[in-house]
C-alpha cells in the first residue's frame, strides 16, 4: 500500500487569515520564531502497490479539479511510503 | 414566470428565498440538489447556507449535485440564475462567475445590515433598481472576501459586471469593496449579502432587497 500526498496551499497573493491568526497566537505562547504562516490542506490517498505515473496523473486531475480551487490555491502531488 | 429554489444537504435560505420570489410576484418552485429535472422553470436562485457542510471549500461539493450540471447548461445558454452567499460561492466553483469567495479578512463572521450600492441596472436580476441606488440589507457570512487576480478584476470593471459594491469600511476584504457581479452576458449575477432576508420591514432590516425579486419578473416579462 502506498500512499499519494496532495497538499493545496493559499496562493500567495491570497490574504490567508487564518495563518495570520495562528502567527499572532505563536508570540503569545513564547514562540518567538516565526516571520509569517501560512495554513494549507493535505490529503492523504492510499492506493493498492505502487502508484504509476497514469495513477499520478489521474490524481492531479482530481486535485484541479476538485481538491484545490487553481483560482486562489496551488497543490502537489508527491508519493509517501 | 416559474422561479426555482435549489435546496442542498445544508441550504439555510431556501424558504426565504421562496418567500421572497412570491413576494415579487412569481411562482417559486423547489429543486433537489439530486434532482437534474430542474421542472420547467424560467429561472434558478441558489440560496445561502451552508451546503455539504462547507467542507473542503464553500460550494466545492455542491457544484458537482446533479441539479448543477442542468443549471450550468441552462445558464450557459442565458438562463439567468442568481447565487447568493453560499449560492455565489457555488457559481464562483463552478466557473459561471470568476474569482472566489475566501474567509473574512477579520476571521470573524459577520451578521450584520449593510449598505451596498446597485452599479448595473441591465441585469435581470437588477432592472427594478434606479442606478447607483444605496440599499441596506443584511450581510452574514464567513467566507465573503471577493479575491481574484489582477486582469479578471480589470475586466470586471471595464465590462461594468460589479453589479454592487460596500459602501463604507469594506467588511470583509473584497477587492475593490465588490459584493456581487455578473458573468459577461450579464444572466448570471453572484451577491454575498441577502436581499431575500430584507423583503418586509417586519422580517428584516428594510424592504429593499424586493427589488431583486420583482427584477426577474419585469426582465422576463418584458422581453
Amino acid at each position: 500500500m502506498a500512499k499519494i500526498v496532495v497538499e493545496v496551499m493559499l496562493k500567495p497573493e491570497i490574504l490567508d487569515p487564518q495563518g495570520k491568526a495562528v502567527a499572532a497566537a505563536l508570540p503569545r505562547l513564547g514562540f518567538t520564531f516565526a516571520q509569517s504562516v501560512r495554513q494549507g490542506k493535505r490529503f492523504e490517498i492510499e492506493v493498492e502497490g505502487e502508484p504509476t505515473p497514469a495513477q499520478l496523473a489521474e490524481v492531479s486531475r482530481a486535485a484541479e479539479t476538485l481538491l484545490a480551487n487553481p483560482v486562489i490555491e496551488t497543490f502537489v502531488v508527491k508519493v509517501e511510503k | 414566470m416559474k422561479v426555482g429554489v435549489v435546496t442542498f444537504p445544508g441550504s439555510l435560505d431556501d424558504r426565504d428565498a421562496a418567500r421572497a420570489i412570491r413576494a415579487g410576484g412569481s411562482d417559486a418552485i423547489a429543486l433537489w440538489h439530486d434532482d437534474a429535472d430542474l421542472h420547467g422553470v424560467d429561472a434558478v436562485i441558489l440560496p445561502g447556507g451552508f451546503s455539504y457542510g462547507d467542507y473542503l471549500r464553500c460550494g466545492a461539493i455542491s457544484r458537482f449535485a446533479p441539479v448543477m450540471g442542468s443549471i450550468i447548461e441552462k445558464a450557459n445558454s442565458g438562463m439567468p440564475v442568481l447565487g447568493i452567499c453560499n449560492g455565489f460561492q457555488i457559481l464562483c466553483e463552478s466557473h459561471l462567475l470568476p474569482g472566489a469567495l475566501t474567509q473574512n479578512q477579520g476571521l470573524h463572521f459577520l451578521c450584520t445590515p449593510q449598505t451596498i450600492r446597485i452599479e448595473n441596472t441591465s441585469t435581470p436580476w437588477t432592472t427594478d433598481f434606479k442606478q447607483g441606488a444605496e440599499i441596506v440589507i443584511p450581510l452574514k457570512n464567513g467566507e465573503g472576501s471577493f479575491q481574484c487576480d489582477d486582469q479578471t478584476l480589470a475586466a470586471l470593471e471595464s465590462e461594468g459586471r460589479v453589479i454592487a459594491r460596500y459602501v463604507g469600511e469594506n467588511p470583509n476584504g473584497s477587492r475593490n469593496l465588490i459584493a456581487g457581479i455578473s458573468n459577461a452576458r450579464g444572466n448570471v449575477v453572484g451577491l454575498m449579502p441577502h436581499p431575500e432576508h430584507a423583503i418586509d420591514p417586519l422580517t428584516g432590516p428594510t424592504a429593499d432587497g424586493l427589488p431583486f425579486f420583482t427584477s426577474i419578473l419585469s426582465a422576463m416579462v418584458g422581453k
